[in-house]
């Protein structure tokens, strides 16, 4: 096995380019590192992003977004004094993995890159619009978070290609953010399903809203369905109702030691609502 | 040994000092199963079957013997016998067969083959050059299939003498028990409730996986470094599987990482001794946790059949059970000790328990606190709860209404002694969580429970230093702060502080023959005679201050530490303290120590009550413990904060096996689920406080009282949350776990 550790992204993509074999970038680990030992995958090169200037910055920008460097941590991210009131459902999505000693190096880049459908930042991500910057053989260009993920541990990334930096937009007004995962558990565990909703009032009404869905599905959704369903209402009964539907209607799970098909799909439809409602108070300011 | 005879007023009995191997532990001094290392030492690596049932067809390892860092490659050729020659049979040749499969494997994850190499690495590597052949074979993994007429036969005259003809070859073994005419009884009853209840199997889920380090030579002499909870049965058993006397491998146990019953037999050591007696070096084994899932011993799976009948009145007047116990591919499912408990904690007059032992394509079962008796208690608690309910009885009153005491007849058969069921039941009824209010969502479930416990043979030396400390030697490896325990309790005969007593787990050549650490036998035996072996010091004592004032020995008696003349001479001399005896013992007689062995007879059975508040999220099916009270009689507790350790234990262990805990097989008989992700033990924040009453109803059996707590604290958990859940959600769960999907389920079609 080869480790490497480029000065910059540039460099880590020439790398990735001339490896042959299996060949994984490290972030923070916690899924690479832990996939070697157990012998699921033992790479041929591991290139190390993590010495790379500016991977652990959290920035933003002069227009309200966000940066963020590939190698900066949930714990990080948690104990920034600004990014949590901007994005409350991102920060919490990435703060529920694992525990201290995992949040000290786990990463949204890694939690996306390993392609779990189960990845709890991912959901919130979606849901918040975040794209990411890609360097590789042919420059660098931006993608959706929701165009990554292309199947259980597989993404759009080419051979070479490596993500830079993680792009959250500006929160604007009148707008909140949440996540929540249903695990059988308090801690510690895997979500069985997960829902992240970003919403924007006028008043008290949605005018506009995404959606999307964790763990009932191949990879994370975008759920359009369900982000209609709440749109120009106040998230009144019949609306939740209707997002419920549309949330459990997106789903396509499998029965799996974790869950079975009707319980992911009932719950995919409980927790969308949950959600909705907590990001909705966060519109409005309120504390939740 | 008569109560008269019982000590009962106590100077470090029930006090609550530090463990003496607590400063170790927390700094990671401690040397547990995997901390060992020799000169030369190799790793080990054991190669495990991916199917349920196959036939070996061949294995060919010369690839992996053509590597240089190879040193050893065993298999199933290695080692003692052939089956059932004269000197390996019955268990022995079970636990070899576990340890390295024969012609056919019986389970995934059974060992087929081993590897010592000069890396673990390197080990790990030179399994994957191993070509085994197999014929893949039917399997069952379920118990009600297993006992099918078309299911797949594990072994062929497996059975014994106690399995009624007729039924299928997996049935191995069949208990049946009880007394009065139950069907006489079922049709006194006002109310009579017939159910049916289902369990998965779990695992102990201790922290530290087995590991050992074994060193043997062509001339069958040996050593053994490994996590047990009974060394001198390692030692029995691999020198049993290996061909060699047992006296000439000494084992050593380590510090012990959790136990629960699970390392009361071996798994890996017998072969990291035959890797090394091929090696010739020393060979190291460690497991990870999926072979820990795959290939140690978990619970029994269970399927029961209860039906209970009772007055108005609360007075139940028949009850039946069957207890259906798969235990993986080797007799020895508890479906005895299901059927004996089930019932016991009731004075019942028509009784009537069966128990099935059955195999099936899984590991070997090992104990887990109480074996076999947390399933019964689910079932039947769970009918008892649901009579309460439909005839409206207060649960804590029905169950006084039948309680069993002293002189009741157990419904396994003998009649009890002193017990103390009742005292918990009176004391959960006074407990302030029994009247607490519940909110709405909230459900509240009691359950009692019962364990035997147990005796053994024991051994234990005790030896009086210069200075006037003592050092006591025991042979039960301390898996629940025992070593207090035998400190206090030696301090106590001794009348010298706690402090000054180092208690030491001797090896298998310091010490005479221990049973294992388990059936909640050491504070009752390993302590009986440690108190022994101090008053067999004391009197040695004694007899020095006798001889010093020239008087009878029997005017000598032993009070705080010191020699006392007594009788017609009391007064006549100062008090002699015991350092002034040691001080100069080897000029007057030599050194003096005590010991005692025996197999203690008396373990006194043990009850417990628990309570416990539950709330259901109906739009999820999700489960939250929000108050939990253990009630138990410990006899006499000696140490109480290790008591309500074991107390505190055995409910957070249940609230594991009844919520999310679970041995998941696939359609192709593969373990899903052997990581601690998917095996969901409750994690810190799953776990409400848990409160402890701790119940004294002295032990006629012991000389300070001492009742084993070790296992009763696991066996009513199950029941009391089943109860609470049952009671939130307003659907009655037959089936553990109770994780979020089934209860959704339930909740659905109620
Ligand atoms: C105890 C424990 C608990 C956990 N709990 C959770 C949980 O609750 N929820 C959850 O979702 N996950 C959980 N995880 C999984 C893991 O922690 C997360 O997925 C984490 O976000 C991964 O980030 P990382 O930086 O450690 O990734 P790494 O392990 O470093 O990398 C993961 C993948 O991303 C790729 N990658 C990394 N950086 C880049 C890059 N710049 N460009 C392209 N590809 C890249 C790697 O090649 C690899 O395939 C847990 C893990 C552990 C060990």
């Amino acid at each position: 096995m080869d480790y490497h550790s480029p000065a910059s992204f540039a460099e880590a993509s020439a790398l990735a380019i001339n490896a042959t074999g299996i060949t994984r970038f490290l972030a923070g680990g916690t899924d690479v590192l832990v996939q070697l030992r157990s012998e699921l995958v033992t790479p041929d090169t591991l290139i190390d992003i993590k010495k790379i200037n500016g991977v652990h910055d959290i920035t933003r920008n002069s227009d309200g977004s966000w940066t963020l460097g590939v190698a900066a941590t949930g714990a990080e991210m948690s104990d920034h004094p600004e990014l949590g009131l901007d994005w409350p459902g991102v920060v919490e999505a990435m703060d529920l993995i694992g525990s201290t000693q995992v949040q000290g190096r786990a990463t949204l880049t890694g939690n996306l890159c390993n392609g779990s459908p189960a990845a709890d930042s991912v959901p919130a991500m979606v849901a918040a619009g975040v794209t990411v910057t890609i360097t590789g053989p042919e420059g660098v260009r931006d993608m959706a978070v929701e165009d990554i993920p292309t199947g259980p541990g597989k993404t759009a990334l080419a051979k070479g290609e490596v993500i830079s930096a993680i792009n959250i937009p500006a929160r604007g007004e009148n707008g909140g953010d949440a996540y929540l995962r249903f695990i059988p558990r308090t801690e510690m565990d895997i979500a069985v399903v997960g829902v992240g909703v970003n919403l924007r009032l006028d008043g008290d009404t949605i005018t506009e809203a995404r959606v999307s869905l964790g763990a009932v599905a191949p990879t994370v959704l975008l759920v359009d369905d369900a982000a209609r369903a709440i749109i120009g209402t106040t998230l009144d009964d019949a609306a939740l109702d209707a997002l419920a539907a549309a949330a459990s209607g997106a789903c396509n799970p499998i029965d799996d030691k974790r869950g079975t098909i009707a319980f992911r799909t009932e719950v995919a439809g409980v927790l969308a609502k949950r959600t909705a409602k907590i990001a909705y108070a966060r519109a409005k300011g309120e504390q939740a | 040994m008569a109560l008269d005879d019982q000590k009962s007023i106590f100077t470090f009995v029930g006090t609550r000092p530090d463990r003496p191997d607590g400063l170790d532990k927390v700094t990671g001094r401690a040397r547990f199963g995997a901390d060992a290392h020799a000169p030369g030492m190799l790793h080990g690596a054991i190669l495990r079957s991916p199917h349920a049932h196959a036939r070996i067809v061949k294995i060919d390892a010369s690839k992996a013997e053509a590597l240089k860092d190879v040193k050893a490659v065993v298999t199933r050729a290695d080692f003692a016998e052939v089956p059932f020659e004269p000197g390996l049979e019955g268990e022995f040749w079970n636990v070899l067969e576990n340890v390295m499969a024969g012609e056919k494997t019986l389970y995934d994850g059974h060992a087929v083959a081993a590897v010592a190499a000069t890396s673990a690495l390197a080990a790990r590597d030179a399994l994957k050059l191993i070509e085994v052949e197999y014929e893949v074979l039917p399997h069952v993994t379920d118990v009600d299939k297993a006992m099918e007429a078309d299911a797949p036969v594990i072994r062929e005259g497996a059975a014994d003498y106690s399995v009624p003809e007729g039924m299928h070859p997996n049935v191995v073994r069949y208990h049946e028990s009880g007394h009065g005419d139950v069907e006489a009884g079922f049709a006194e009853a006002d109310l009579v409730v017939e159910d049916s209840f289902v369990t998965e199997a779990t695992h102990q889920g201790y922290i530290e996986p087995h590991a050992c380090l074994g060193s043997l030579g062509t001339d069958g002499k040996g050593e053994l470094w490994c996590t047990t909870q009974g060394h001198w049965i390692a030692q029995k058993t691999c020198a049993a599987l290996l061909g060699i006397e047992t006296s000439q491998l000494r084992v050593t146990a380590s510090e012990i990482g959790g136990g629960f019953g699970g390392k009361t037999t071996v798994f890996i050591e017998p072969v990291a001794l035959a890797l090394s007696r091929k090696a010739n070096r020393p060979v190291k084994l460690v497991m990870n946790r999926s072979e820990v899932f795959r290939a140690t011993g978990p619970t029994s799976s269970a399927s029961m059949d209860i039906k209970i009948g009772m007055k108005k009145d609360g007075t139940i007047t028949a009850a039946e059970g069957t207890f259906r116990l798969q235990g993986g591919a080797f007799p020895g499912a508890p479906g005895d000790m299901t059927a004996m408990c089930a019932f016991a904690p009731y004075n019942l007059t028509n009784v009537r328990q069966v128990g099935y032992d059955v195999m099936a394509n899984r590991p070997k079962q090992a104990a887990y606190r109480a074996p076999g008796a947390p399933m019964g208690a689910f079932a039947v608690e769970s009918v008892l709860d649901e009579l309460c309910n439909q005839l409206g009885l207060d649960p804590v009153d029905m169950r006084l209404k039948n309680a069993a005491a002293e002189g009741s007849k157990a419904s396994y058969g003998p009649t009890y002694e002193r017990i103390g069921l009742v005292e918990t039941l009176e004391a959960a009824k006074a407990h302030p969580h029994y009247s607490a209010p519940l909110k709405p969502g909230q459900g509240r479930g009691i359950s009692c429970g019962f364990w035997f416990n147990h005796g053994g043979e024991t051994s234990v030396s005790l030896a009086l230093s210069e200075d006037g400390s003592a050092q006591v030697m025991v042979g039960t490896p301390d898996i629940g702060g025992s070593r207090a325990s035998m400190a206090l309790m030696a301090a106590e005969i001794l009348g010298i502080p706690y402090e000054n007593i180092r208690v030491t787990i001797a090896d298998t050549a310091s010490l005479g023959y221990n049973d294992v650490s388990h059936g909640s036998r050491v504070t009752y035996a390993s302590g009986l005679a440690t108190i022994k072996a101090a008053k067999h010091a004391v009197e040695k004592l004694c007899e020095r201050a006798a001889a010093k004032w020239g008087i009878p020995v029997d005017a000598v008696k032993w009070e705080n530490g010191c020699a006392v003349p007594s009788g017609p001479n009391a007064g006549d001399f100062d008090p002699l303290p015991l350092a002034d005896i040691t001080a100069d013992m080897g000029a007057t007689g030599g050194p003096i120590s005590g010991h005692f062995e025996a197999t203690p007879e008396g373990a006194g059975v043990s009850f417990g009550t628990h309570i416990v508040d539950a709330e259901v999220d109906p739009e999820t099916g999700k489960t939250s413990v929000t108050r939990y009270t253990v009630i138990q009689d410990a006899g006499k507790a000696i140490h109480p904060t290790y008591v309500e350790g074991q107390y505190q234990g055995g409910a957070a262990q249940g609230i594991g096996w009844a919520l999310n805990e679970e041995y998941i097989y696939g359609e192709d008989g593969r373990l899903q689920n052997s990581i601690f992700l998917d095996y969901r033990i409750p994690v810190a924040s799953d776990l409400p406080m848990i409160d402890t009453v701790i119940v004294e109803v002295p032990n006629p059996g012991h000389p300070f009282g001492v009742r084993g707590v070790g296992e009763t604290g696991i066996v009513p958990p199950l029941a009391a949350i089943a109860n609470a859940v049952s009671n939130a959600a307003g659907v009655r769960m037959r089936q553990l776990p109770m994780s979020p999907p089934r209860i959704l389920a339930a909740l659905k079609d109620k």
